[in-house]
């Protein structure tokens, strides 16, 4: 199953993430889990949100660019050699890491929200090898 | 010095009469043999025949940028080609670019306009001019050749890049004249410095042109390198550099009044404005015999004057630029419009971007940023694919224009709008 994600695109200018923030506060949309991929220009901000279509209705409103993609969101435990073995099951089909950031779902279990050159792919490497999967 | 008294000093009823003359035989020969300008006179209902003083000239219909690209690429030669010996082309276009023909005999007019520029700027046969004007369809680099070869100096045609390697020659040479754009004798200045190498430069005056600059900036380098500093004018449509010049007094530059008949006209109304008032420049070539130009719009912003000059010549001056009537910016040298931007931009990808052109004089150097509103429609959750689409649209912008240009990335609306228009050009150089 693949999740939810969305992007907003900000550039590097004071205020401008809180402005975000704000406007998701202010729409009360709870924010699960945020990740800032940083140019020396602008920056993505990917977020795991409660409601999406709000959320992209209320940031294009107040001026962003936002957009919704499809990521997978991997459940992990506390364990020595968790991350190295994931990733040894993309390795395997061929698949690469575009970017990876954490997840905390309600009940503190901790997830790793991954976007993969092959989504597909992945997904079917993941549900292979038994690994569980975060729904939103 | 003066390089051609009798020509530069000639009374006004004697320049009068020649460029009667000469209108006269150039007026004939594009009536018989351009159809684009055989077809204009005949809508505008003259004929050759009225063409009897250079008063008459306002009979004349106007030439435009537009009428060259319209007869791309030779469509306004007046001789056939075995007659042309050489091209130039206009700098920044691709596609639209606009070619100009020159016969022997207006590559010979050329070097003389160049020679009589040199001389005003006090260089001779004695000197050593290196040209840092870029070689090749650009007309800098070779129309400043001819002309110092013509006055006799020694020429070094160094042409542009290696400014550490100029500096080297330039003392090594012990060269005494330069002919380069502003910026880049601003830039020389400061790598000079750099070097620590000042009291080992020869050099006595530079020639200027193809790029607006102040003269502030021309009295700051003169001071600076200890040189005088000559403001060149011309573009590839009349002839290339050495159209006009100014002389050590610097009070306007100098018209070749023998070979370019300036006039000043009102953009607006198209009627010709009194000495003094600004208006936009218009030129006809007198004399030349490839691609001659009536009444030729340059969009260039001056003034004219008719007194005489306190150096002794005669020639009509007109007012360092105060500007354009269009929309044209120079770039580094390169003639750009904003449309060709927009139309690079909308190469990528079928976008319909939010874009705003933004120069600046950084060090002396022209720079060119042109921000790019970020829509969902090519926007990704990927910083790779943000990269990708700067690099496509830096390319396009580079094929379309001929420039490097740096692409930023800008948040929608953020672009600012003039009564809802978006405002497409900032031009924050204060040249004007």
């Amino acid at each position: 199953m693949f999740i939810k994600q969305l992007t907003v695109f900000i550039e590097n200018r004071a205020g401008r993430l809180e402005e975000v923030a704000q406007v998701l506060k202010d729409n009360d949309i709870n924010i699960q889990s945020v990740s800032l991929a940083d140019t020396s220009e602008y920056g993505l901000l990917r977020f795991i949100l409660t409601d999406y279509e709000k959320a992209v209705k209320v940031l294009k409103d107040a001026g962003f660019s936002a957009k919704v993609s499809n990521v997978i969101a991997v459940k992990l435990t506390q364990k020595v050699g968790q991350l190295s073995d994931l990733l040894a099951v993309f390795s395997d089909v061929d698949v690469n890491v575009e970017y990876m950031y954490g997840l905390t779902s309600d009940d503190q279990s901790a997830f790793i929200v991954l976007k993969t050159s092959d989504q597909e792919k992945a997904l079917e490497a993941l549900k292979t090898a038994g690994y569980e999967l975060f729904t939103n | 010095m003066i390089w051609n008294e009798a020509r530069e000093c000639m009374s006004r009823d004697e320049m009068t009469n020649l460029q009667g003359a000469r209108l006269k035989k150039v007026v004939n020969r594009v009536y018989h043999n351009v159809e684009p300008y055989r077809k204009k006179m005949q809508e505008a209902g003259v004929e050759p025949s009225e063409i009897t003083s250079i008063e008459d000239i306002t009979k004349l219909p106007f030439t435009t940028k537009d009428d060259l690209r319209d007869n791309y690429p030779f469509g306004l030669f007046a001789v056939p080609l075995s007659e042309i010996v050489r091209v130039h082309a206009s700098s920044g276009t691709t596609g639209k670019a606009t070619v100009v023909g020159y016969t022997r005999k207006d590559i010979d007019v050329w070097a003389e306009c160049v020679a009589r520029c040199c001389a005003m700027a006090g260089l001779g046969r004695d000197d050593i001019i290196q040209v840092a004007y870029g070689y090749g369809l650009f007309t800098g680099g070779l129309g400043g050749h001819y002309g110092a070869e013509h006055l006799g100096a020694t020429v070094v045609p160094m042409s542009v890049g290696n400014t550490k390697k100029l500096i080297d020659m330039m003392i090594d040479f012990g060269a005494t004249g330069l002919m380069c754009t502003p910026s880049y004798l601003m830039h020389i200045a400061e790598v000079i410095e750099e070097m620590g190498v000042k009291d080992k430069i020869k050099l006595k005056a530079t020639l200027n042109g193809a790029e607006p600059w102040t003269e502030n900036m021309r009295t700051q380098i003169e001071e600076r390198l200890g040189i005088k500093a000559h403001d060149i004018y011309g573009l590839s449509e009349i002839m290339g550099p050495g159209v006009a010049n100014d002389c050590e007094y610097h009070a306007g530059l100098h018209v070749f009044e023998d070979y370019f008949y300036p006039e000043v006209i009102d953009p607006n109304t198209l009627e010709p404005v009194a000495d003094g008032e600004t208006g936009e420049l218009v030129i006809t070539t007198l004399t030349k015999e490839g691609i001659p130009m009536i009444r030729y719009r340059t969009k260039d912003l001056t003034s004219i004057t008719h007194e005489v000059c306190k150096c002794g010549r005669t020639t009509a001056r007109i007012s360092r630029f105060k500007g354009r009537s269009d929309d044209m910016l120079i770039i580094r040298g390169v003639n750009v419009f904003p449309s060709q931007v927009e139309a690079a931009l909308l190469t990528v990808d079928g976008i319909t971007p939010n874009y705003q052109i933004i120069v600046d004089r950084v060090n002396h150097q022209d720079t060119l940023a042109i921000l790019v509103e970020v829509e969902e429609r090519f926007f990704s959750d990927e910083i790779k694919e943000l990269e990708n689409l700067q690099r496509k649209i830096e390319h396009a912008v580079h094929q379309g224009i001929g420039l490097n240009a740096k692409i930023k990335l800008v948040e929608p609306k953020t672009i600012e709008r003039s009564m809802g228009k978006a405002v497409r050009v900032i031009d924050k150089r204060k040249l004007v």
